[in-house]
């Protein structure tokens, strides 16, 4: 009988440490499938980036390296252009990508380097604890916006991918979600566009994946779902950008 | 054949003697007063078919560097004073990746914006760490356009062979003079003695390979402290340079590194020539400190004079090696202020 469907091998076997119904997992997964799928998992370097996804690299079987917080597009930048027969790609969170790293987002987006970019919009930061993220939604409670976020002190959700598809240099920007089976396909199909423009020295390609909280959105997984789903699909519409 | 001389800035020296040395990747943010440096780099490195950034920022920079080092290629930056206070991060996460790489400082005077005149005030940020976390780079300090040059291939060896980061301390003096240079591509190990099978290169035929300083286990980043301890002992016993200068008779002895040695050294012969016993130790490591060229001073040694462009930094360590055996004076000026011949001969006079 034909085997249609297995665990990637790009994938490690081993127990998650993400909470119940964090889309990390979910995306991890999809990244490893696709690796698979484009036969590229020998020439792949991965770079991890500072949040709960530091530790991606437990779960990826290739090559990936830390960068500080905010920097992986910098240190993504280097690889390839000493190593432009490698695939390189990021993995970033809201936090890192869009408030400490905006200024390397910005600038490598607009160098153009041919890179892909996983960007995990979850409008918190998880691991130092359910901080306001730059994507957190208007009235959503935080830690530090313990009377949600309001506009007057603290601006507006930052819509990254908007801002960067404004960019020349920009080849392909494209907003998915992971909050139901359909959308999660629809994300997949994304980021192994994403790939694909790499491998065809397409330029920089960025996917944004609006993924649940549950933790520190204080709320259960399913109800995560729906959240994304009825609110901040609102806020960040899905669709190709660029 | 005439000897292979040319005129050069200490800026140019250090990018020349890096491409020489083999530097595949140099990332750069302008800054005064290194901007012929990142110039030179911008105009030499396509042309050999390295590879030139210029970053958005100090950050990007020393990142950028952190990414092509763990990519196993000879990597390195170059800024002054304020945009090296920026590159700390990157070199703390260097340090608990063990990565190496080689950062040029061409200082200038601090804190601060400070202005653009030379000094040698950033020792302390250079020699102890200057990040976060227990660590050290190692330092070196050339006092010529031939230094600048020739340091340079040692500078990526040391960094090669201890996977550690080298940072070159030179000053606007350095930087900004031009001297004749011998080029000469010979006085370098050959990068191939440095395997680096760490390297991200993509894990064709072997397992992944991860580069990370995050250690969350229970004992494992005290483990991995403990082996960098274990290198940086290493490194201070076998990587300790100075030299020195009339060290069998002298009853004085000047201590100074860098552009601060030149003005020193002229010091000395001057004092000589009058009859006046005085010596020199100049550090060219600065980490680690070369502490074993204060242990046999001669017995007529009564002082040591340390001389610097800053408030007295080095002098910290002068005072450790000679722990207390001799009095240890201190003369220096800060803010772009360079002490002149004159004005260390008077206090070499109010001392003796």
């Amino acid at each position: 009988m034909k085997k249609i469907f297995s665990h990637p091998v790009s994938l490690r076997k081993t127990s998650t440490h993400y909470c119940p119904g964090c889309g990390h997992g979910l995306c991890h997964r999809l990244v490893a499938e696709i690796i698979d799928e484009l036969g590229i998992r020998e020439k792949t370097i991965a770079i991890a980036p500072v949040g709960c996804a530091v530790l991606a690299y437990d779960y990826w079987d290739f090559d990936c390296t830390e960068a500080a917080h905010g920097r992986a597009l910098a240190v993504a930048t280097a690889i390839k252009r000493v190593r432009p027969e490698n695939i390189v790609f990021t993995y970033q969170g809201d936090g890192d990508l869009a408030a400490i790293g905006t200024n390397e987002t910005i600038h490598t987006a607009n160098r153009g380097e041919n890179l892909t970019v996983i960007f995990i919009n979850n409008a918190v930061y998880g691991m130092t604890g359910g901080q306001m993220a730059p994507t957190t939604l208007l009235g959503q409670k935080t830690t530090t916006t313990p009377l949600g976020r309001q506009a007057n002190l603290q601006g507006f959700p930052l819509k990254v991918s908007e801002l960067l598809s404004q960019l020349p240099a920009v080849k392909y920007i494209e907003r998915v979600s992971l909050h139901s089976p359909q959308e999660v396909i629809k994300a997949k199909k994304a980021i192994k566009q994403a790939f694909q423009n790499q491998l065809d020295n397409q330029g920089f390609s960025l996917v944004e994946v609006l993924s649940a909280c549950p933790t520190y959105w204080g709320m259960p997984a399913h109800k995560a779902m729906s959240w994304i789903k009825e609110v901040m699909i609102k806020e960040f519409p899905l669709g190709r950008i660029k | 054949m005439k000897a292979n001389k040319i005129l050069m800035s200490g800026n140019e020296a250090f990018g020349e003697g890096a491409i020489q040395a083999g530097c595949q990747f140099y990332a750069g943010y302008p800054i005064t007063p290194q901007n012929e440096l990142i110039a030179y780099m911008a105009r030499h490195m396509p042309e050999r078919n390295k590879v030139f950034i210029q970053a958005e920022s100090e950050l990007a920079a020393i990142n950028m560097v952190f990414g092509a080092s763990a990519a196993g290629m000879r990597a390195m930056t170059s800024s002054s004073s304020p945009g090296i206070s920026l590159k700390q991060e990157g070199i703390s996460y260097m340090a608990g990746s063990q990565l190496p790489g080689v950062i040029v400082n061409v200082m200038r005077g601090g804190p601060g914006l400070g202005n653009i005149s030379p000094s040698q005030s950033d020792y302390f940020q250079a020699t102890r760490g200057g990040g976060h976390g227990d660590y050290h780079s190692i330092v070196i300090a050339p006092a010529s356009v031939q230094e600048a040059y020739d340091f340079m291939g040692l500078a990526f060896d040391l960094a090669d062979k201890y996977r550690n980061t080298v940072i070159v301390l030179g000053d606007g003096i350095l930087g900004q003079m031009m001297e004749p240079l011998r080029l000469s591509a010979a006085n370098q190990t050959p990068q191939t003695e440095y395997q680096k099978p760490w390297a991200l290169t993509g894990c064709k035929g072997r397992k992944p390979n991860i580069i990370r300083s995050l250690y969350l286990g229970d004992g494992v980043l005290e483990a991995l402290n403990v082996s960098l301890q274990k290198k940086y002992q290493l490194i201070q016993q076998e990587e300790a340079r100075y030299e020195g200068l009339f060290l069998d008779d002298a009853e004085i002895i000047l201590v100074a590194y860098g552009t601060m040695s030149r003005i020193s050294k002229v010091v000395v012969n001057n004092l000589r020539d009058k009859g006046k016993k005085i010596g020199m130790i100049r550090p060219i490591t600065l980490w680690p400190f070369p502490k074993k060229a204060f242990s046999g001073l001669p017995a007529m040694c009564s002082k040591l004079l340390v001389v610097e462009m800053s408030c007295g930094q080095m002098v910290e360590d002068v005072r450790l090696s000679v722990n207390g055996k001799y009095p240890v004076e201190f003369l220096g000026r800060a803010g772009g202020g360079v002490p002149a011949e004159e004005e260390i001969i008077e206090k070499i006079e109010s001392i003796l």
